[in-house]
């Protein structure tokens, strides 16, 4: 425990009249990939906040080795697509604590962005506004501004959210890749299908841990349900694993009328 | 050349011009964060209760600009404060903050009635009775905000754009929204005597909106909003006089027609 990089010891976050969650205890060791799942409302934003320092605890404590920096990447309903910023600009400010203090750009921030925004296949849209961009680039354009302050621990807040299938394996493609070099990332997310066979150890929560481990240990129908507070189902296929709501999976097949278009085993697997 | 010149001759036009000039960029500067910030409505209403605090600070025997730059910086701060509860909107902030205290004022005043002349020019501004000590209290004003701009130019920008990751990544954001209040009520309280209360949220709001139209980048928004910021002042005053209408006023249709004007050429364009 005392080799973590980041431990919460029976922490507590809420208001006066009603916690959001209490007595949580929660450890990363360095070089964990995680993540945080459950439902919207469990708590997972808070329990990043809390992380990061954004809120209080209202008992317990969260401890850090020293030295650790932390990059977050919001979600994106959080940030103002409509604000005069270009995707360097954005990815500029993460180097608040590196660089210079003059208004303007040094040589050496303008080397370092164009590094990045080349890495993350972002060059040519470096002089783009924000909202010119597409979902993905969008995320990685944030996750390049997190990445910049060569963080060793990386929070990341529902970063699969709103965009395409092929955008969300490559976010998740390009964790794995900054995990493998050491980085430390936590993200969280309700989106299960996805993390399912790419993140290597799973932390189910609402309103406090209900099971961590890897995947294949937690994500079982039990957990997930006590997690979702639904009736979950899990299908496993090979390295793939399927998650749904059983109730809404009945009322999109319902909703279909007919599954004759659809692979025939998948279906059975959902309906029985 | 001589619609330009002829009204220089009269010395307390020349005073107002430079004072509108000064006023109209420090505005346009400072209204870039406020608009982007999505809080328009704090110029409104800052300047609401800058007037509470020169009620009271005229009755106590204060200075009014002292006591109503405190009275502001105040008001700016529990706003802040108040709008950071999680049970609370920047907008119901601003609303029960600022005019309670305007309130204060006009309860204040209609108890004593005896210097309600004065303070129309307040409410109203009088950028004709601009004195040489006010123009200098608002080139110091205006310098010092530039100069904290400036300084505090990385800061301002991430906070604003996204106050939580800035204080993830170092930002001292209290500090720097302390220090924004302080120069949003010196700068409101500078604006007071050119354009009265009623106006100042006008010539905040309409040069930055004007500016964002025109350019996708914050740094040329910033210059673009201060210098039409100053440009419409200039203009505003110009029509005042030849047209014997309010200076204040005057300014605000200029800075509202240009508006207007380039959104609809951005439209067709």
């Amino acid at each position: 425990m005392s080799d973590a990089l980041l431990t919460l010891q029976r922490v507590s976050a809420g208001y006066a009249s009603q916690a959001i969650f209490a007595d949580l205890d929660l450890s990363l060791a360095p070089g964990q990939f995680a993540a945080l799942v459950g439902p919207t409302g469990g708590g997972k934003s808070t329990l990043l906040k809390l992380i990061l320092g954004l809120l209080p605890c209202t008992r317990g404590a969260v401890q850090r080795l020293p030295q650790v920096t932390i990059g977050y990447v919001p979600q994106r309903e959080n940030i103002d697509w409509r604000f005069p910023v270009t995707a360097a600009q954005v990815v500029l400010m993460g180097r608040y604590r590196h660089t210079s203090y003059w208004p303007w750009a040094t040589r050496t921030d303008r080397r370092e962005v164009a590094q990045l925004l080349e890495r993350l296949g972002l060059a040519a849209y470096a002089r783009r506004h924000i909202s010119q961009l597409s979902g993905g680039q969008q995320q990685r354009v944030f996750l390049a501004r997190a990445l910049i302050a060569r963080p060793d621990l990386l929070l990341l807040d529902e970063p699969t959210s709103g965009v395409d299938l092929k955008t969300q394996h490559d976010i998740l493609h390009l964790l794995h890749e900054l995990n493998r070099e050491g980085m430390t990332i936590l993200l969280a997310t309700h989106d299960l299908n996805t993390i399912a066979s790419h993140v290597p150890w799973v932390i189910c929560f609402q309103h406090g841990i209900i099971a961590q481990g890897p995947p294949d240990t937690v994500l079982t129908p039990a957990i997930l349900s006590q997690t979702y507070n639904a009736d979950m189902v899990v299908l496993r296929q090979g390295n793939l694993t399927f998650i749904a709501n059983r109730s809404l999976a009945h009322e999109h097949v319902a909703q279909q009328g007919t599954l004759a278009h659809r692979p025939r085993r998948v279906n059975d697997g959902i309906l029985r | 050349m001589a619609f330009f010149v002829e009204p220089l001759q009269y010395r307390f036009f020349v005073h107002g011009l430079m004072a509108a000039l000064l006023v109209g960029s420090l505005c346009g500067l400072l209204g870039v964060y406020i608009v982007l910030r999505q809080m328009s409505y704090i110029g409104h209403g800052l300047s609401h209760a800058v007037f509470g605090g020169a009620v009271v600070s005229h009755l106590l025997g204060l200075n009014i600009y002292v006591g109503a730059g405190l009275w502001g910086f105040g008001a700016a701060v529990l706003i802040h404060r108040l709008a950071s509860r999680p049970d609370m909107h920047a907008d119901a902030a601003i609303g029960i903050v600022t005019t309670a205290s305007f309130a204060v004022g006009v309860a204040l005043m209609s108890r004593v009635h005896r210097f309600t002349q004065d303070f129309e020019a307040v409410l109203f501004g009088n950028v004709l009775g601009v004195s040489e000590h006010d123009l200098v209290l608002i080139a110091v004003v205006t310098g010092l905000t530039g100069l904290v701009v400036a300084a505090f130019y990385k800061q301002l920008l991430f906070s604003t754009f996204d106050e939580a990751v800035a204080q993830v990544s170092g930002v001292p954001t209290r500090l720097v929204r302390l220090l924004f209040a302080l120069i949003l009520a010196l700068a409101i309280l500078a604006s007071m005597q050119v354009l009265g209360v009623t106006l100042i949220a006008a010539t905040i709001v309409m040069p930055a909106a004007t500016a964002r139209l025109l350019t996708h980048s914050f740094s040329t928004m910033l210059v673009l909003s201060t210098v039409l910021g100053g440009l419409t002042a200039l203009a505003g005053m110009y029509l005042s006089y030849y047209f014997d209408i309010a200076s204040g006023a005057s300014i605000v249709l200029f800075a509202a027609l240009l508006f207007v004007g380039i959104l609809s050429a951005r439209r067709h364009g």
